[in-house]
């Protein structure tokens, strides 16, 4: 049986090309389904930055030109920008896309579960079955022996990783944010999946601070009304369009008072800045602005970077042992037929000696009985151990037809 | 027996520190190998306060040496508390190396032997010194979770690019941890100092500095949780007081040898 991997990424294909051949879960599944006709195996792993169809067939040829019709078929022009991969290859590269690895932002951690779902909703045999689990198994390793995830890789979740490291559990912290656009909500939307709750938002124009707070399930309140409430917030999150400061440093120490040494963590979203800067001089404010987040933003990619690098071997590693399992494949056959044949000689010459062992006790008959057991055992256990080492060398196959022709294996059959 | 015990206990705990600061330049597999020195030496420290225990006459903190030892056992036994977990790894870089300076202290103050018989009894080595020890042993740890959440607090001021690098605990949970610590110490302390004091008037000894000093130290803890639970104290203002606190808490075991035990 080969694996078969055929594909394109962002690495090979601009976005344009991409989202020609990006597939929705329904249409994954139903393309994997349709490739796997007969006894062979597909799965469709289809995101925003790559389309990869990954196929176990014994006719690996073929499968992969089917695998490049049917890519084909969705867009002409992604042929050239298609990568073809087979066997330890190819389940090498599931792996590094299972770490992260091969992710836009190394290490991002929302492949491990579309590499899940595309498990889940493929047709997988014993091959597909075991090279997505383990992928799956890589993937949680590299995440859980590698800070190569911790870090955060776009300014709002840094803003958001920086909430956690001044108050720990978010849930039930309380963001005020001011600006009601695009880039507010987003920040607001990565503090919320961490158990925070937007209490307010803040915009010069209150028809839109009305319809992002009720999506957010928030109050709206106009700009001149932010000191009033900044007394209940722990998150200040601000994106406005305003020429000046939309706070200052004195309104902020008016509300200190009525925190009781609570902290405030303020993030400032705009170019030019809503927030002063002496806020940050305050006792128990810390104000981070967009330069200060984008340069810890370069600053953990690079930590990341250097992660990868750990991640790197342990992929290889596990790929070294889906060669060991792939390969051993070509013997399995071989050795159990060869195990069979000794049980069958075992059995019939036990046969033979029904009459002796008639005559002896159930404890005495079943010590002699296992000692043949125990001597098959111990002659072929060498034998089975070098084929299987001889397979993940390459010469599997040719160990295999000479077991098969020194025992005459398969000779009763023809 | 108890210098078969002594020896492992004293390179675990150098290994762990160690460890830690390899872990502090870069996270990873020294930090788990300082973790993992930390519990054997632990073990191998409860087992030499075990043998000293079984093989003394009396408990074997009766001297200034002795106390050490076990001081040293209540601070990583603490410390074991959290220290097991990634986040605190750093704050074992402020633990360790001070345990095994403090144990080869108490080896060459020969409290880490056997044979030795004390002149007070057990039950009051138990309530005077083991709870003004364990009291310490809890100062020793909120104050370094205090000069933790010191530095975090000051790479946050600073704006430090690398401050998400390193997985340690948020400033709120620092805060807290020190204020429970804390907490749970100074009851221990009160009753071990009044434990002490009763004796002394039953006795009819003198207060020594020492006396003193350690009822200072009582006052600045209290006004710790004053501050904290009456006054709203907290972070940065409480930390300091924090590091006062411990601060009278070395010297009063620096006074020990000179006074109780002179």
């Amino acid at each position: 049986m080969r694996l078969v991997l055929v594909g394109t990424s962002h690495h090979r294909a601009p976005v344009e090309l991409r989202e020609r051949v990006a597939l929705e879960r329904e249409e994954a599944q139903a393309l994997a389904a349709r490739l796997a006709e007969g006894d062979r195996e597909a799965v469709c792993l289809s995101t925003c930055n790559r389309t990869e169809l990954y196929l176990a067939a014994e006719d690996g040829e073929r499968a992969e030109q089917d695998a490049v019709a049917v890519l084909a078929e969705l867009e002409p022009e992604v042929e050239p920008a298609l990568y073809r991969l087979r066997d330890q290859a190819a389940a090498l590269h599931l792996f590094r896309v299972a770490a992260g690895l091969d992710s836009l932002v190394p290490g991002e951690g929302e492949i491990l579960g579309q590499v899940r779902v595309a498990h889940e909703l493929g047709t997988t045999g014993p091959l597909l079955d075991r090279v997505f689990r383990q992928a799956l198994h890589t993937g949680r390793k590299v995440r859980a022996q590698t800070a190569i995830g911790e870090s955060p890789a776009s300014v709002s979740s840094a803003a958001a990783a920086l909430a956690e490291q001044v108050f720990g559990d978010l849930a039930g912290r309380s963001i005020l944010l001011v600006g009601a656009g695009k880039v507010s909500e987003q920040a607001a939307r990565n503090l919320l999946s961490r158990g925070a709750r937007v209490s307010f938002v803040a915009n010069r124009t209150l028809d839109r601070a009305e319809e992002l707070a009720s999506r957010l399930g928030a109050v709206a309140l106009p700009l001149d009304r932010i000191e009033d409430e900044l007394a209940h917030a722990d998150v200040v999150v601000a994106s406005t369009s305003a020429a000046g400061f939309v706070l200052d440093a004195p309104a902020v120490a008016r509300t200190l008072g009525g925190r009781r040494s609570r902290r405030l963590l303020l993030i400032d979203l705009a170019v030019p800045r809503d927030l002063d800067p002496a806020i940050h001089d305050l006792d128990g404010c810390y104000l981070y602005d967009i330069d200060d987040l984008q340069a810890i933003v370069a600053e953990t990619l690079s930590g990341r970077r250097q992660e990868a690098e750990r991640a790197e071997s342990l992929v290889a590693s596990e790929a070294d042992k889906f060669h060991e399992w792939h390969a051993a494949l070509d013997v399995v056959p071989a050795i159990a037929s060869l195990r069979a044949r000794a049980e069958e000689i075992r059995e019939a010459e036990l046969r033979k000696a029904e009459g002796l062992l008639g005559r002896l006790d159930e404890s005495q008959r079943r010590a002699v009985e296992s000692i043949p057991a125990q001597i098959v055992n111990k002659l072929l256990h060498l034998p089975t151990v070098r084929m299987k080492e001889a397979a993940a060398a390459a010469d599997g196959v040719l160990y295999a037809e000479a077991v098969r022709h020194l025992f005459g294996l398969g000779e009763e059959e023809r | 027996m108890a210098e078969l015990l002594f020896w492992p206990a004293l390179l675990l705990y150098g290994e762990a520190a160690v460890g830690y600061l390899g872990d502090a330049r870069r996270p990873g597999a020294a930090g788990r190998a300082a973790t993992w020195g930390v519990r054997l030496g632990w073990l191998a420290q409860t087992a030499l306060l075990g043998v000293q225990v079984a093989r003394d006459d009396g408990f074997p903190w009766g001297t200034w040496a002795g106390s050490l030892n076990l001081f040293v056992w209540l601070v990583v036994s603490a410390y074991l508390i959290w220290g097991c977990r990634r986040s605190y790894r750093l704050l074992g870089l402020a633990v360790m190396p001070l345990a095994s300076v403090l144990l080869l202290v108490a080896r060459a103050g020969g409290g880490t032997g056997v044979g030795g018989a004390s002149r007070y009894s057990s039950l009051f080595l138990v309530l005077h010194v083991g709870l003004v020890l364990a009291a310490f042993a809890g100062f020793t740890l909120a104050a370094a979770l205090s000069g933790l959440f010191l530095w975090q607090e000051r790479r946050l001021k600073r704006r430090a690019v690398t401050i998400l690098r390193r997985p340690v605990p948020a400033l709120a949970t620092l805060d807290a941890l020190a204020l429970r610590t804390v907490a749970w110490s100074l009851p221990a302390l009160t009753v071990g100092l009044a434990v002490g004091l009763v004796r002394l008037v039953v006795d009819g000894d003198q207060v020594d500095a020492l006396v003193l000093a350690t009822l200072v130290t009582w006052l600045v803890w209290a006004s710790y949780l004053w501050l904290r639970w009456v006054v709203g104290w907290t972070g940065r203002r409480a930390a300091y007081i924090a590091l006062a606190g411990f601060a009278l808490v070395i010297v009063v075991r620096l006074a020990l040898p000179a006074t109780h035990f002179a």
